[in-house]
C-alpha cells in the first residue's frame, strides 16, 4: 500500500509562547519545534499499515526549511521518503492554502489512503485534513481512535469515539483519515533509525514545481484574516473555603457559589 | 568556528530526551530504592539502539560519531545516573575493548549480540588493592598448555553480574616486562568459564539501579585464543579505553547537571515563600544563573573533546579536563538543587535527593579527580 502523512511542525507544547510585536503571530525565536503530536499519531499509524501490508510511507510537509528536521525524524521512526513544500510565497497561507498546496502534491501520487492529524496544536483550525479530502475529491473519516484496513486493502474501518459510544465507519479506499489521541502510541525515533534516514529522499518542491500559482497561496489566496491573537487570561488566585466543620464548609462553600460566582 | 550540531544530533538528543522521560523517570525512583537492575528498561534501551552506537555497522552497531554517543548518555543521564552507567559502561568498557582491540573472529563473535543490547560485557580493572594504582593489578595469568589460568579478584565492577553479562575482561599480569615493569594483558572471560564467579554487590550510595560486580578467579581456565591483543598490550589498552571512558563519565556529570538545574528551575519558579516564586529572590535566581553558565562551559569543554576524537585529533588532556570539569560541575549543581528544594531535597520523593547521591561517584570512579588532576599536570607540563 502506497500511504501519504501530511506532517506540520508546530512549536513544542512546553515552549513558552509569546506573542509578537505585530499583534496578529506569535514570536519564534527561541521556539522549539516538533512534529505536531497528531501528526505523530498519523505517522506511527502509516507504519503499523505498511508493516501489515507493506508498500510505502511518504511524508509530506509544508513549510520553511527548519521543517526538515520534523520529516527527517519522520524517516527515521520508519517512513520511507519525504516531500517538503518550501516557498516564500507560502507564508500567510490559510487551511484552504495548505490544503491547496498538499493537494498539488498529492494529485501526481499513487495512494491508498492519506492520514493526517485531526488537527494542528497550534492554530487549532482543525480543517485541513477535510479540505484536502474535498478537493482530491475522496472520502474522509475524522477524528478517529481505531484504523482496521481489511485484508485485501480494499477498505477501510474507522472509529471515532461519540457521546456515550463509538461510531465505526467504514470506507472504500482511497480515503483520508483524521487521527485523533488514543490512536496508537508512536514509537520513538531509534538509532539505527536515525543513521538510515540520513540516505532517505527528501523532495524540496516549490510552488512554481506544483503548477500553482502564488495568488491560490499565502496572503493573497487566504480566505480568513487573522486581526489579533491575545494572551489567555492569567488566572486568578484560588479561594479557601472557611469553616469549622464540614457542615459549616459546604455552607460557605453554597454560599460564596451563589453570591460570588454566581453559578448556582 | 562551527557550534552548530548536525539535524541527526538533535533529532537523536530529541528521541533519546523523550525515551527517558516517558520510559526511565516513571521507575528509576523506585528501581533505586530496591537496588535492583532492570531487564526491562535495559531492553527497552536497547531496542532504542544504545549500545553499540559508535561500533560499524558490520558489527551490528549504529555507525554513529563519538558526539552522538555522549550526547545519547548525557540526555539518560539528565533522568537517572543509574541507567546512564548501564549504558555508559556497557559502551566505553564493555563494547570498547572488543571493538578496538578485539580480533575479527572476537569482534564477529561477541559484538553483534552485545549491540543488540542482548549482552552486558565488563571490563575488570580495579581490585581491591589495585584503585588509582591501576597499574599495581595482582590478578594472575599463566599460560598453560593451551589454556590461560587465571587468579585473583576485581572489584567494583559495572555489568560484570547481571543475568545478561556474557564475560569479563580482566587486565592480568603475565610476567616482567624486558625494562623490569609488569606486563599486563586482557584475556576475555565468557561466564560460566570454570573457576570464575561474579557476585553482585550491594549496599550502594550511588547508581543503586546499575549492576556492579566483584570477580573471583580461582585457577580460572579459558582458552589461550582469549587474549585481547599481543600479549603485554593491556596497559596501553587500558589507557586508551579510559580515555574514551571518561568522555562517557563526563556526559554523565553534564547531563545530571542538566537535570538538576531542570527539575531546580521548575521548583523554584513553582514554589511560592512570602508571597513570591522563590526563583524571584536574586540570592536564588544567581544560584540558577550560576548553574546554566557552568552547564553551558562544561558541554562546551566536552563536546569539544568529542569533536577532537571524531576528527582523529588528539583528545586525552580535553577527556582528563573534561571528566574532572563536568563531574564538579554537577557536584555543584546538585549541592545548590538540594539547597533550593529545601527540606524537600532531602526527601526520596523528589529527584534531586537521588542525583545527590548518584554524583558522588564521578569524581571517583574511571580515574579519581585527582589522579584526573596528576593527568593533567602531566599534559600540560607541570610536573
Amino acid at each position: 500500500m502506497n500511504i501519504l502523512v501530511c506532517l506540520k511542525q508546530v512549536p513544542d507544547t512546553e515552549t513558552q509562547i509569546k506573542i509578537a510585536p505585530d499583534g496578529m503571530s506569535i514570536a519564534t525565536e527561541n521556539i522549539k519545534w516538533i512534529i505536531n503530536p497528531y501528526d505523530e499519531y498519523a505517522v506511527e499509524e502509516a507504519l503499523r499499515i505498511k508493516e501489515k501490508f507493506g508498500g510505502e510511507v511518504t511524508i509530506i510537509g509544508v513549510g520553511p526549511k527548519r521543517v526538515t528536521e520534523s520529516i527527517r525524524t519522520a524517516l527515521a521512526m520508519g517512513a520511507d521518503k519525504g516531500i517538503l513544500v518550501d516557498d516564500p510565497a507560502i507564508t500567510g497561507s490559510d487551511s484552504l492554502g495548505i490544503a491547496r498546496i498538499l493537494s498539488a502534491v498529492i494529485k501526481d501520487l499513487d495512494y491508498d489512503i492519506i492520514l493526517c492529524g485531526k488537527q494542528g496544536v497550534d492554530d487549532d483550525y482543525g480543517i485541513v485534513g477535510s479540505i484536502l479530502a474535498e478537493l482530491l475529491g475522496i472520502p474522509q473519516i475524522s477524528v478517529v481512535i481505531k484504523v482496521e484496513v481489511s485484508e485485501d486493502a480494499s477498505t477501510v474501518k474507522a472509529h471515532r469515539e461519540v457521546e456515550g459510544g463509538t461510531l465505526v465507519i467504514e470506507s472504500a479506499l482511497p480515503a483520508l483519515i483524521t487521527a485523533q489521541k488514543g490512536l496508537n502510541e508512536p514509537r520513538y525515533a531509534s538509532l539505527p533509525g536515525i543513521m538510515k534516514a540520513k540516505k532517505k529522499p527528501l523532495d524540496a518542491k516549490t510552488i512554481a514545481d506544483l503548477g500553482l500559482d502564488a495568488s491560490q497561496v499565502g496572503e493573497n489566496g487566504a480566505k480568513i484574516k487573522i486581526k489579533q491573537i491575545t494572551p489567555p487570561e492569567e488566572r486568578k488566585a484560588g479561594k479557601i473555603v472557611e469553616g469549622e466543620t464540614p457542615q459549616e464548609m459546604a455552607a460557605n462553600l453554597t454560599r460564596l457559589l451563589h453570591e460570588e460566582a454566581k453559578v448556582i | 568556528m562551527d557550534f552548530s550540531l548536525s539535524m541527526e544530533h538533535e533529532i537523536l538528543r530529541k528521541s533519546v530526551r523523550d525515551f527517558a522521560e516517558n520510559e526511565i523517570k516513571p521507575v528509576a525512583r523506585e528501581l533505586d530504592e530496591k537496588e535492583e537492575f532492570s531487564y526491562d528498561t535495559m531492553k527497552a534501551m536497547a531496542d532504542l539502539g544504545l549500545f553499540g552506537m559508535f561500533v560499524s555497522e558490520e558489527y551490528g552497531g549504529q555507525g554513529m560519531d563519538y558526539v552522538s554517543y555522549i550526547i545519547a548518555t548525557e540526555e539518560i543521564a539528565r533522568v537517572d545516573g543509574s541507567h546512564a552507567a548501564t549504558v555508559a559502561a556497557g559502551n566505553s568498557l564493555g563494547i570498547g575493548p572488543l571493538y578496538y582491540y578485539g580480533n575479527e573472529e572476537q569482534k564477529k563473535k561477541y559484538l553483534p549480540k552485545a549491540c543488540r543490547g542482548e549482552t552486558l560485557w565488563a571490563f575488570g580493572l580495579t581490585e581491591p588493592n589495585a584503585g588509582s594504582d591501576a597499574g599495581n593489578s595482582q590478578t594472575t595469568a599463566v599460560l598453560d598448555g593451551n589454556e590461560w589460568v587465571i587468579n585473583g579478584s576485581k572489584i567494583f565492577i559495572t555489568n560484570g553480574s547481571s543475568d545478561i553479562t556474557a564475560g569479563v575482561i580482566p587486565l592480568t599480569r603475565t610476567g616482567i616486562r624486558k625494562d623490569g615493569k609488569r606486563e599486563l594483558t586482557s584475556i576475555i572471560v565468557e561466564a560460566g568459564s570454570p573457576g570464575f564467579e561474579a557476585r553482585t554487590m550491594h549496599g550502594k550510595l550511588m547508581w543503586r539501579a546499575s549492576n556492579t560486580a566483584e570477580l573471583y578467579f580461582e585457577d580460572c581456565r579459558v582458552p589461550k585464543e582469549n587474549l585481547l591483543g599481543p600479549v603485554g598490550d593491556g596497559f596501553h589498552q587500558m589507557l586508551g579505553t579510559l580515555d574514551g571512558g571518561r568522555l562517557s563519565i563526563a556526559a554523565m556529570g553534564l547531563g545530571g547537571a542538566q537535570g538538576a538545574f531542570d527539575l531546580s528551575l521548575k521548583y523554584s519558579r513553582e514554589r511560592v515563600q512570602f508571597g513570591k516564586p522563590i526563583s524571584t529572590f536574586q540570592v536564588n535566581a544567581f544560584k540558577l544563573a550560576d548553574m546554566a553558565t557552568e552547564i553551558e562551559c562544561a558541554r562546551l569543554l566536552l563536546y569539544k573533546a568529542c569533536w577532537l576524537r571524531d576528527n582523529e585529533q588528539p583528545f586525552a588532556k580535553l577527556a582528563a579536563m573534561a571528566k574532572l570539569y563536568c563531574s564538579e560541575v554537577m557536584s555543584k549543581c546538585v549541592d545548590q538543587s538540594v539547597q533550593l528544594h529545601g527540606g524537600y531535597g532531602l526527601m526520596k520523593e523528589y529527584d534531586v535527593e537521588r542525583f545527590y547521591r548518584d554524583q558522588k561517584l564521578l569524581e571517583i570512579g574511571e580515574g579519581t579527580s585527582e589522579v584526573q588532576r596528576i593527568v593533567i599536570s602531566r599534559y600540560i607540563g607541570a610536573v
